[in-house]
């Protein structure tokens, strides 16, 4: 009877809370909070509530067309899946509500920047297995920006679990809540995560894998239909995964708040990190692909590396 | 690393028509560009000789959809200067106040496809909104939003009011004021910076070897324009500066376009202040008599030149038609060739090309020449299509 | 120079701005009254000079008499009466360019433009305008035909 009943909260949690249907909700909701907030910004009225849910139920009920010369058919209807499987594990490590996560061991904070990295291997061979010729830009601009942002951003998300003193998001947003002062060492580190999230989105000024206006739809060109619903799904929930992971990690979480007001709080936050998001959004142009991995590796990265060493000399102060 | 070619077009969310850049890429750079147009032939110019004086004014504004005014104007001029017409010094100002505010309506509309081009959405809105304000003024003034039909034989079709008069210098407050933010904001935005300096190169002896004009030229250096050099209407009693930019870049090109509405906002507060009494338009001739005629216009895009052959009887007997597109276009495979594929669309888009106005003549390839009529054509297609699994017979 | 996030204070003034886009279909759209919009025609102006056919661009308009067997009349003093010529105008919308050069060329101002713009129709056949002469006897015929269905 005990197992029974753990199973069954088990798959409340997988299925439910805080797993599929919540992300499915919260990431529609998200959508649409960032592109009115996008068109509010450009003096546009913007979309109504239930605008990316028309969105998804219209793809969904679409044909899905497979191209002929695609290379690796099961490949090609797999990898959506994938993608949003791999993010939605990785919402399992953050404590959400409260202080405790679903999910928690020593060294999860890695576990969930590796898992975050799947989407973007998915996508690259969501570009390779399409063999269109956009696609194959596409796929070739994903990795290339992959390597540019993803080491600044693992960078600055080591700075918090150096001056928490453990691996676990858990921990890390237990420690801010009992010392919020010391998130303001983090503050520089924080800046650099905001912009390496429009990378990891694939949002401006770094939307360069799917730059509609030079390469269509980029490695999602050949997508159609269900497949594509899903893709669109899958960067929405690692949105709000994403902007969920910064917030534990650099901002403490629900900051010590438990049950209904600590995940009130933390949603919250979770705004004002895609609210950041939409400001970038809207305020620049995209940069080309070598101007970007100058950037990241000429001003993210020495930035990154400072702050690694403020959070050092943090941790010695503070002991 | 292989070269691959990507296509550009036809279809392609960067062009706004139909055109074709095979663009060859070795990684990101472009080595080599082909340009294919002819996807848009409509045939204006034997349209026009089988339509009488009057109709052919109509057929011609819609050579193009942004620079109407510009095409039609060049057209009545020909025809007026064939039948010895002096047109009232009135119809002059308000032909110049109707071009004025279409080349301010085709700058922001530019700048907006410019700043799409590079990602840059919030200004492509803003820039499209603050465009409603001249086309408001055109809807007021002509009666249409894009096709304003202002130009007949003889003159204008419509008088400015005082209402419209007013109205127009109130709303030419606020575009200055926002075209002074448009500057502002291209100096001092770094990714607009990134994406717009030293791209699409086109040196100073090259646009002249390459017979660039408009924009495209002036922001390569050379002071061109129609308006100072050939002066038609009233342009030469107006003040005003020839925008130049030794950029030679797109950012050039973005320099000489926003100021040049400041330019364009100047004139017209000149013809507005002191518009010429008197009457509109004169009597449309019943019969235009033989005699050939060209003309050149300074359309917001480059120069435009028109020729216009009668014969006595009611048609034309002939129309040619040089949209400033087709000039432009020999220096784009130059600009795109060494330049990264991301800035591909921007350099098409900074020439602001029109391939409906320059799709004149088709050339078939040679030895393939052969004349089908609708029927037989309407088969091909029917064919061709059965053969690809789609059966188009059940369709009426 | 150079100061990233530059536009940041107009998004900010833009975001408490009320929206310039309208929700048009359910938001009427308004234009200015100068606007050529459908071409209306009086058919007691018109005394079918058919210059309007002659220089409409697109082919579109066409003035038909209706009454063609009608001959002069003498009257009861001996002076012969003229026939009414009576016509009917057929503006077909999908030729139709708007230029409203048919106005320009009526000296009689029989035809002129409207500003209804919203013509789009699914019914092919209710895109021809079209406007008959009828007569004050007629149109109570009309209408009383009207009733007894």
């Amino acid at each position: 009877m005990e197992m029974i009943k753990e199973l069954l909260i088990q798959l409340f949690e997988i299925l439910i809370y805080p797993g599929l249907l919540f992300l499915f909700v919260a990431a529609l909701l998200a959508d649409w909070i960032d592109r009115k907030l996008y068109a509010r910004m450009q003096n546009r009225q913007g979309p109504p509530w239930y605008q990316p849910l028309a969105d998804f139920v219209k793809l969904i009920s679409k044909e899905t067309i497979i191209p002929k010369h695609a290379v690796g058919k099961h490949l090609f209807r797999v990898l959506p899946y994938l993608a949003i499987s791999a993010v939605v594990v990785c919402i399992f490590f953050i404590p959400i509500s409260g202080s405790l996560a679903l999910m928690s061991f020593q060294g999860d904070l890695i576990a969930a920047a590796y898992l975050l990295s799947i989407p973007t291997m998915c996508f690259f061979l969501i570009g390779w297995t399409s063999s269109s010729p956009y696609s194959a830009v596409g796929a070739m601009r994903v990795l290339t920006q992959f390597f540019a942002y993803e080491v600044p951003m693992i960078l600055v998300l080591i700075g918090p679990a150096i001056v928490a003193g453990s691996w676990r998001i858990e921990d890390i947003a237990y420690y801010y809540s009992a010392n919020p002062s010391m998130m303001f060492v983090n503050i520089l580190g924080f800046i650099v995560a905001l912009i390496t999230m429009q990378g990891k989105l694939e949002r401006v000024p770094f939307d360069i894998p799917h730059a509609e206006t030079e390469i269509v739809g980029g490695v999602f060109t050949e997508y159609s239909g269900k497949l594509y619903g899903f893709i669109k799904l899958a960067i929405s929930i690692e949105m709000i995964v994403v902007a969920a992971l910064f917030n534990a990690v650099f901002m403490g979480g629900s900051l010590g708040l438990e049950g209904f007001l600590g995940f009130l709080l933390f949603c919250f936050k979770v705004l004002i990190i895609i609210l950041i998001s939409a400001i970038i959004r809207s305020a620049m142009a995209r940069v080309r692909i070598e101007q970007m991995i100058n950037f990241c590796w000429r001003v993210l990265v020495p930035i990154a590396m400072l702050q690694l060493i403020i959070s050092i000399i943090a941790r010695a102060f503070h002991g | 690393m292989p070269k691959i070619t990507v296509p550009l077009g036809p279809q392609h969310p960067a062009l706004k028509e139909p055109g074709n850049f095979m663009l060859l890429l070795e990684g990101e750079e472009i080595v080599d560009a082909t340009l294919r147009l002819g996807y848009n032939h409509r045939g204006i110019e034997k349209a026009a000789e089988a339509r009488n004086f009057v109709q052919a004014t109509y057929l011609i504004e819609r050579v193009c959809g942004i620079c109407s005014h510009s095409h039609a104007t060049c057209y009545v001029t020909n025809v007026e200067n064939i039948a010895g017409l002096e047109i009232p010094q009135r119809a002059k100002a308000i032909r110049v106040v109707i071009g004025e505010l279409e080349r301010i309506h085709s700058h922001l509309l530019w700048l907006g496809v410019a700043a799409h081009e590079i990602g840059f959405d919030t200004l492509f809105m803003y820039s499209w909104r603050d465009r409603e304000y001249v086309m408001d003024a055109l809807e007021a003034l002509s009666g249409n939003r894009v096709h304003y039909s202002m130009n007949t034989i003889g003159g204008v079709r419509r008088d400015i009011s005082k209402e419209a008069h007013e109205d127009i210098l109130k709303k030419l407050d606020i575009l200055e004021e926002r075209t002074n933010y448009y500057i502002h904001l291209a100096t001092q935005e770094p990714t607009l910076h990134a994406r717009t300096k030293g791209v699409g190169a086109l040196p100073k002896e090259e646009a002249i070897r390459r017979d660039a004009c408009g924009p495209l030229l002036r922001a390569s250096g050379v002071a061109r324009d129609v308006r100072k050099d050939d002066p038609y209407l009233i342009y030469d009693q107006l003040d005003f500066k020839v925008i130049t930019s030794d950029a030679c870049d797109v950012f050039g090109r973005l320099y000489v376009r926003v100021f040049e509405i400041l330019e364009s906002i100047k004139i017209l507060r000149q013809v507005l202040s002191n518009l010429p009494e008197g009457p509109f338009a004169v009597k449309t001739p019943f019969k235009i008599p033989a005699g050939e005629s060209v003309t050149r216009y300074e359309a917001p895009r480059g120069e435009d030149i028109h020729y216009v052959k009668a014969d006595g009887g009611p048609n034309p007997a002939r129309v040619k038609v040089r949209a400033p597109t087709l000039a432009n276009f020999e220096s784009v495979s130059y600009m795109l060739t060494g330049d990264q594929l991301a800035d591909a669309p921007l350099i098409i888009a900074a020439i602001d090309p029109c391939f409906s106005c320059t799709d004149r003549a088709t050339i078939v390839a040679s030895g393939k020449q052969s004349v089908q009529s609708l029927k037989d054509l309407r088969t091909y297609g029917i064919e061709f299509y059965k053969k690809k699994g789609i059966d188009f017979t059940k369709v009426k | 120079m150079a100061k990233p996030l530059s536009v940041f204070g107009e998004l900010v003034r833009n975001f408490f701005k009320k929206a310039s886009t309208q929700g048009y279909p359910f938001k009427k759209a308004s234009v200015d009254s100068n606007f050529r919009a459908q071409i209306k025609y009086d058919p007691a102006l018109c005394v079918g000079c058919q210059l309007c056919v002659k220089n409409c661009p697109a082919d579109a308009i066409k003035i038909i008499q209706i009454n063609p067997e009608d001959k002069p009349q003498v009257g009861a003093d001996g002076k012969v009466i003229p026939v009414h010529r009576k016509f009917e105008c057929k503006i077909d919308l999908t030729r139709c360019i708007f230029c409203a050069q048919c106005v320009d060329s009526c000296f009689k101002k029989a035809l002129s433009s409207s500003q209804d713009f919203e013509l789009a129709s699914t019914d092919r056949s209710s895109l021809v305008y079209i406007k008959k002469y009828q007569d004050a006897s007629q149109d109570k015929a009309d209408s009383e035909e009207k009733e007894q269905k």
